[in-house]
This record gives C-alpha cells, structure tokens and sequence, in this order.
C-alpha cells in the first residue's frame, strides 16, 4: 500500500510538472466541447434550392413561394435553363434543381396531370433525401390545396396524426450531440494519455529503474491508472458544467448513476489504453494504435450514425467497444431520466470490459525485457 | 544535392523500421474505407417500433400489416398500455411508438375521420424527424387506398425525381472524399509532428544542429519519406474505393494525384510545425491527433452541412485543408470535373503549404541559434 501511494505521488509529480501536457487534459477538451456542438449540427434545412420556372404562370410562382416559406430551403438562384442550375449543382451552390416546365399550369388544368422534375445532388445521402422528401411533401400539400380549390369538399375518409417528440420536443440537434462529446472527449484524453504512458518511460528508459524495483506488476499499473481516472472524472465534471452553463442541458437522470457509469467506463478504457501502451515500442506507434481503435470506436460507436442502421455483424463489433455502451446509457441518463435498472445492462458490458483489458494489461506487462 | 538524398535515404531508414507503425498506417484507412463503405450509413432502417393497439379491428390491423411489410421497422407488438411504451423507450429498446385508440375503424367509417398518435424518441431528432415521415407516408398510403374506391385522384401533380451522380443512392459516395480528406490530414500532420520534436527528446538534435545542413533540407529530408508513404496511402485507399465499394472515377486520375500531392505537402508542413513549435512526443502527437481529430472530421464537411454553422464559426473550414481538398475529391472523383472547376481550391491549398512551410522554417532556425 505504502508503495502504491508512493508511485501515485511520482506519477501526480510527473503529470503536474508538464504544463503543456495539463493544458491539453483541462483547457483542450473544454474549448472543443465548447465549440464543437455548434458544428455538429445535422439539422437539415437551409438546403440551397435552384429553380428554373419555365411557366411564369401564377401556379408556378405560387409553388415557389410555397416552397420558399417552408423554412427548409433557400432560393438559392433563379436559373434561366435547366443546364444552367445543373452549373450551380456542380459548383456546390445548390443541392437540388427544381424545374416547373412551359405549360404546367395549362396541363393541370386541362389534363389533370402534370410533371415536375426534381434534380438531386445525391452525393451527399441524407441532405439529397431528406430534401428530396420535403420538397415532395411541399408539392403534394400544395396539390392539395389546388384541389380543394378546384373540387368541393372530399368525402373522403382522413386519417388525423399526432405526433409528439418526446424528450426533446423542439428537436435540438445539440442536446443529443453534447453528451456524446463529452464521452469523446474523455475517451481521446483517457486513451491517448494512458496509451502514451507506460511506452514513454520505455522509450526514454527510465523504465528500467521501476523494473529492477520491488514494485509488483499491479501496484506499477494502479500507479499509472489512478491518476488519469481521477483527471477523466475532473474532465468529465468540467464538461457537465460547460453543458448546463452553456448549453442548458441538465441530465434528468440521476448524477450519481451517471458518475458510477463514468468511473466504471473509465477504469475500462484506462485498461485499453495501459494494454496499447505494453505492446508498444515507441510513443508514435502507440499514438496510431490508439488512434486506430479510437477511430474505430467513435465512428461504429451510434454517435454519428445509428446502429439500427448498421448490419448485424457491424453491430456486434459496436456491441465490443466500451464507447458504444457509454455514449448510449449517458444520452439516455441525460436525456431521459433512465434508472440504474434501465442501463444495468450496458453497466455490465462495461464492468466485463474493465475486468479483461486491466487484467490483460497486467498480464502482458513484463517486468524484463 | 548528395547530401539531401543520403539524408533522404537515412529518414527512409527510420520511417520503415518501425513495421508496427507502417502496419497501422496502411490498416487504418482500409479499416475506415471498409466500415464506411459497409457498415455506416445515416438510412433509417429496422427501427424498433412499438404499436400499442387498443383498437384491435380491421383498419389497425391492415396498418400494422404495412408495417410488418416495410424493412425500416421492426415491430414490437406486445405492449399493451402507455406505461409499458414509457419503459420501453427509458430502456432503449424502441424509437418510436404508434398508438391507435379504441374505435379507429368505427370513427373512420362513421365520422370519416380516424386519429393516430405518433410518439417519437426525439433525444434524436433527426432520427426523430426521419421515423415520423415514414409511419406517416405509410399511414398516407393507407388512406389513399381507401380512398381509391372513389376513383383516380384529378389534377396530380407528379415529381419526378433525378438523382444526380448517384443514381444507386450508393452511401459511401459521399464518405470516400471525406475519409480520404480525413486520414491523409491526421495520418500526415501526426507522422510529421513527432518528426523534429523526437530527435529533441532523444538528444540526436545536437548531431543535427553541428552538421552542415541548412536547415530547408533538415525539413524536406524529413518530409520526403512521409510524402512518399502518404501517397501510397492515397493509392491504397483509391484502389479500394473502386474495386471493393465500386465507385467509379469520372475525372481524371493525374489531376487527382496532383492535388493530393499538394494537400499532403501541406499537411506535412503543418505537421513539421506543430514539430518545431512542441517540447515532447508527447504534446507534439496530443496537438496533432487530438486537437485535430475532431475539428477536421467537424470542419471538412462530409459529416455535417457547414451551412448550418452559425455566425464566425462558418469561416473556420476556410483554415482547414482538408476542407478544400474535400471539394477537391468530390469534385473531381465523382463529379468528373476538370481543372478549371477546382484550381481554386488547389491554389489555396498550396498557398496554405508554402506559408505553413515558410513559418516553420522561421521557428527551425530560431532554435538552431
């Protein structure tokens, strides 16, 4: 015991003399959260609209209006010809091509049917679709409206829907983006810190004098995780407050299950990072190992993309990474109010994860060389 | 000139003893290529949804039948009351509810008029958004084949929709030039970074500094390596791109490599700064992974619509590289165009090399007085 708690006060030591070092643990992830959600935005509206109206009858002005105050798009341009909106595609200032043809008010009325064409820039998947589909749903609505116009009244049957969001009724991107942050957040300075540790004495060869040492293998890897867990639990605090103080976000859950998780998550990925560091020979080697899983992790993790979407093979490669769980249970704490009960599951998975990868770390620490 | 390339020859050296490194540098992007391509995707598919019939008749049946039908829900019929969808969206075990109350099909013969209530989880709003629109078009459908009893429905507007340069809808479209963007921005700025600030650590700077090189070739004999492997990276990822997730080139290829060499010189550049301007390893590889990792996978574009950035944020993509070679790829791989569309960008992008270049010269030769 004596000894852990003289190793703890070397590495507290170590990490407090490196300014620079205590700058990108504290001041870094706090501008990045700070910063970071009013990019992460994935509302889709203002989608730059190009039209070509080769009617200028009454109907097509009026459909553009309609179109115009939707709130999702932009005019971005009014072009002469359809080639011409196509130019605008493909200089990236528009994302979709409208084109009304000559006659489109004279062939509604006399033939009861008429086309319109929609041109997508269908590289970018959900701003094409998404676009696509309100920009459909704008022009059946506004059919609709030409219809009762021109009929009486339908007797037809309607089916009324209700929607209701729950949890976030006004929809704002940033209270499911901010708590995944966070937890990226704390996953780089946790990873890449710990991952960078052990390899650095190596590298710089004062690991030999610990290793000709009585230290047991488990008081040198304690030594080295306790003081990064107590930093990710300073950062993971730092980034509740910036989230309540400047985003207005206070989790609904309870705190102490939220720190429970994050103390547990993190003895986890500190394990991972320890593991990277014991099979790595220098510093820049362990920094792309990590980078590569952390890579990994973040972009299977349901932070950007939604596991549903994922086949199941992906999702099982989801299910093995700590970040996955983590992510899930702290939108769910902060966003929905879960119980212990609710997360026991993922909590779990993360208390497996933690078990493994210290245990391995342990193991594959060698004291020789 | 002899001296430069025995320089060159002894960096080589370096880079290719380090096998681990060189292993994570070329499985990396076949990794992100691969799960890109495979495994992510913003589709809305196979969402949990529950159905809480309380009407239990024809009309509720025949809606949860087109449900069952459709591939973006999975349905979970066995809960039966409000309390039940409440747990069930605290646990994360459904996205969206669809509630129909008792008497759908009497109200909807008698009255003409039905009503459904849509509960969606909007902690993910755009998600939200997404499951919302579809049960509605279902629903919709529904009604119009109802409705059809009473004959086609007169003046029909009808879009026809055109998807520019992804007729298939093909999803990793838009990730290829995002994650090339992305990879040869932290893979070079990471490789270099540690290039100068090593030999600092581990004391060969003095070798350096006392021997006749001026310093311009002390920094191209570092980058050259790096420029060669980054460009094999390149290749790797652009023979992966077209034969393992079939997507074409329709520009052309030099110019494609012309530009990416430009973009990784300035990476590079970049990467030698954060060198020359760092004290260790270690800060140098935590400024480059971390403190870029995510602003360029924010700030490029391919992630999220930089129109929704709000006020001064906007300008900040026009600092990142990898945000113009993005328009770069994008243009040229899948847009097929030439260089006149993009000499812009490849201007700015060697502007941003030369001056990146130039300030860490300035920072190198301050140290070596």
């Amino acid at each position: 015991m004596r000894t852990l708690f003289f190793l703890l006060r070397k590495e507290f030591r170590q990490i407090f003399r490196d300014k620079s070092i205590l700058a990108m643990i504290f001041i870094m992830p706090s501008i990045q959260l700070i910063i970071m959600p009013l990019a992460a935005n994935y509302d889709v509206k203002n989608i730059n609209l190009a039209v070509v109206d080769n009617d200028h009858s009454s109907y097509s002005r009026r459909l553009i209006a309609k179109v115009g105050s939707s709130g999702y798009f932009r005019l971005a341009a009014y072009a002469p010809s359809f080639r011409q909106g196509l130019r605008l595609v493909e200089d990236n200032k528009a994302d979709l091509v409208l084109e009304i043809p000559n006659g489109f008010e004279r062939n509604l009325v006399r033939e009861g049917s008429q086309q319109l064409s929609l041109a997508v820039d269908a590289i970018n998947g959900t701003r094409a679709s998404l676009g696509g589909a309100y920009l459909t749903r704008i022009i059946a609505d506004f059919n609709q409206g030409i219809r009762l116009e021109w009929q009486s009244p339908p007797s037809a049957a309607t089916i009324d829907i209700a929607s209701s969001n729950w949890y976030n009724p006004l929809g704002e991107y940033r209270f499911f983006m901010v708590p995944a942050i966070l937890v990226l957040l704390l996953t780089m300075v946790g990873g890449f810190l710990t991952a960078l540790n052990i390899v650095r004495e190596k590298e710089i060869g004062t690991i030999e004098q610990i290793n000709v040492s009585p230290i047991q293998k488990w008081q040198f890897i304690l030594g080295k995780m306790i003081p990064f867990w107590i930093l990710g639990m300073i950062v993971f605090t730092i980034g509740l407050i910036i989230a309540r103080v400047l985003y207005g976000i206070i989790p609904v859950g309870s705190l102490p299950t939220l720190y429970l998780f994050a103390g547990v998550y993190l003895v986890a990925l500190l394990g991972f990072g320890l593991l990277i560091s014991t099979y790595s020979e220098t510093q820049l080697q362990a920094m792309f190992v990590a980078f590569f899983f952390i890579m990994i992790f973040i972009l299977m993790s349901g932070l950007f993309t939604s596991l549903d979407s994922m086949p199941p093979w992906a999702r099982y490669i989801a299910y093995c990474s700590p970040v996955t769980h983590f992510i899930e249970v702290v939108r769910m704490i902060v966003l929905k109010g879960s119980g212990l009960a609710d997360v026991s599951r993922q909590l779990g998975y993360e208390v497996i994860f933690a078990v493994v990868l210290n245990t391995w770390a342990i193991l594959n620490y060698h004291k020789t060389t | 000139m002899k001296q430069l390339l025995v320089f060159i020859r002894k960096e080589f050296y370096h880079v290719f003893r380090d096998r681990r490194t060189l292993l994570i540098l070329f499985g990396l992007p076949t990794a992100q290529i691969l799960l890109f391509g495979f495994a992510l995707s913003s589709e809305v598919k196979d969402v949990n949804l529950a159905v809480v019939d309380f009407a239990k008749d024809n009309a509720s049946q025949q809606i949860i039948s087109r449900l069952q039908a459709s591939t973006r829900f999975r349905l979970q019929r066995s809960l039966l009351s409000y309390s039940e969808m409440e747990t069930a969206f605290r646990r994360n075990t459904i996205k969206a509810a669809l509630v129909i109350p008792t008497n759908f099909n009497r109200d909807l013969l008698h009255t003409g008029r039905g009503q459904l209530q849509i509960i969606a989880d909007a902690s993910d709003p755009n998600a939200a958004t997404t499951i919302t629109n579809y049960l509605t078009a279902i629903v919709g459908d529904y009604q119009q084949e109802l409705n059809q009893a009473a004959g086609a429905l007169p003046y029909q507007i009808v879009p026809e929709t055109r998807m520019l340069y992804n007729p298939d809808m093909n999803g990793s479209l838009n990730f290829i030039p995002g994650v090339l963007a992305l990879v040869l921005m932290i893979v070079c700025t990471t490789l270099t970074s540690v290039a100068i600030v090593r030999e600092k650590e581990l004391g060969t700077m003095e070798i350096l500094l006392v021997s006749p090189f001026r310093p311009l070739l002390v920094l191209i004999a570092k980058a050259v390596p790096y420029l060669v492997l980054s460009l094999l990276d390149f290749t790797l990822i652009l023979l992966l791109s077209v034969f393992v997730l079939n997507v074409a080139i329709q520009g052309s290829v030099v110019l494609l490599y012309v530009v990416s060499t430009v973009f990784i010189i300035s990476c590079l550049s970049l990467g030698l700064l954060i060198s020359n301007v760092t004290a260790s390893q270690q800060v140098a590889m935590l400024a480059s992974m971390m403190g870029m990792m995510l602003p360029t996978l924010l700030f490029t574009g391919f992630m999220f619509p930089l129109e929704n950035l709000p006020g001064p944020l906007r300008l900040v993509p026009n600092i990142v590289p990898s945000h113009w070679y993005y328009l770069v790829v994008k243009a040229i791989m899948l847009k097929g165009l030439g260089f006149e569309a993009v000499w812009k960008e490849t201007l700015i992008l060697g502007l941003m090399a030369v001056v990146l270049l130039g300030i860490s010269l300035r920072n190198f030769k301050i140290r070596l007085t």
